[in-house]
């Protein structure tokens, strides 16, 4: 295994969570493309700590975990946002919630 | 490359993870988009393990597929009648997202290809003691230990928001 597996793998994930989030029109389905890009993030920061610095050095693992601990309470308050939006709205179609278009 | 178990394993999991992927973003039912990125975070977890972060994968299994996929799952009970299951796609934004992503999978693996400091770096396969340990004295006696209490405060912050914006409105 070299870098370049890992990182293609990670690009491909970043490449189809942004085109879910580009095409897809319910909220949630667009919090699965965001994980896809945070999960991409975080195997390229532990790929780049496994073969660019000394094998002693777990950085890049710390700031990964620092990633999921962000994705988690991101995902938490998405939630939470969705929750309020469907109450007020009855759907969860980001182009129907537009109150606060002209 | 010769062909050793291990790197049979490894393309077993990048395949896994792929795949997966691809179907959380195509597939229209959103249980099943759901139940596919479990799949991909598992895969994940597994390359986690091939680049020796046992700490990092066991995190990965626990915090995504224990917390947010279930998070995830109540998301989509909770907001979804029987006909919104189904994800609605505009096949104008199909075309152009499909162009932009293609556009920026060719750009990223362009880089990935040319970066000279990049390339030939094989996995060594030496193995590392468990990191579990040393994690713990970066974070709670190292340079670590801001930024984890940042996120702790964080972490509540967010806790107490979410409660706040979801809970019903009471009005009098």
């Amino acid at each position: 295994m070299t870098l370049q597996h890992y990182l293609v793998i990670s690009a491909i994930l970043f490449t189809l969570g942004i085109f879910a989030v580009l095409t897809r029109r319910n909220a949630i389905s667009i919090l699965m493309g965001i994980e896809l890009i945070l999960n991409s993030c975080n195997l390229n920061f532990a790929a780049f700590s496994r073969f660019m610095t000394p094998p002693e050095d777990i950085s890049g693992q710390i700031i990964a975990i620092f990633g999921i601990v962000l994705a988690a309470a991101e995902a938490a308050v998405f939630l939470a946002i969705i929750l309020a939006i469907y109450r007020e709205f009855g759907s969860i179609r980001p182009d129907e919630v537009d109150t606060l278009k002209g | 490359m010769e062909f050793t178990l291990k790197n049979f394993i490894f393309y077993g999991f990048a395949l896994m993870t792929v795949a997966s992927a691809l179907l959380v973003v195509t597939v229209r039912n959103i249980v099943h988009a759901a139940f596919s990125l479990m799949v991909t975070l598992f895969g994940v977890a597994g390359l986690y393990v091939f680049l020796q972060a046992d700490f990092l994968a066991a995190t990965q299994v626990i915090v995504y597929v224990g917390g947010i996929l279930v998070l995830i799952l109540f998301g989509v009970m909770m907001t979804s009648g029987r006909l919104e299951m189904r994800v609605h796609i505009e096949r104008g934004q199909l075309l152009l997202g499909g162009i932009v992503s293609l556009a920026l999978l060719t750009l990223l693996l362009t880089v990935i290809a040319n970066t000279p400091a990049w390339k030939n770096l094989t996995d060594d396969g030496t193995e590392l003691a468990p990191t579990t340990e040393r994690i713990g004295e970066l974070i709670l006696n190292g340079p670590f230990l801001l930024p984890f209490e940042v996120v702790s405060v964080l972490l509540l912050v967010a806790l107490i928001g979410a409660a706040l914006i979801s809970r019903k409105e009471v009005r009098e």
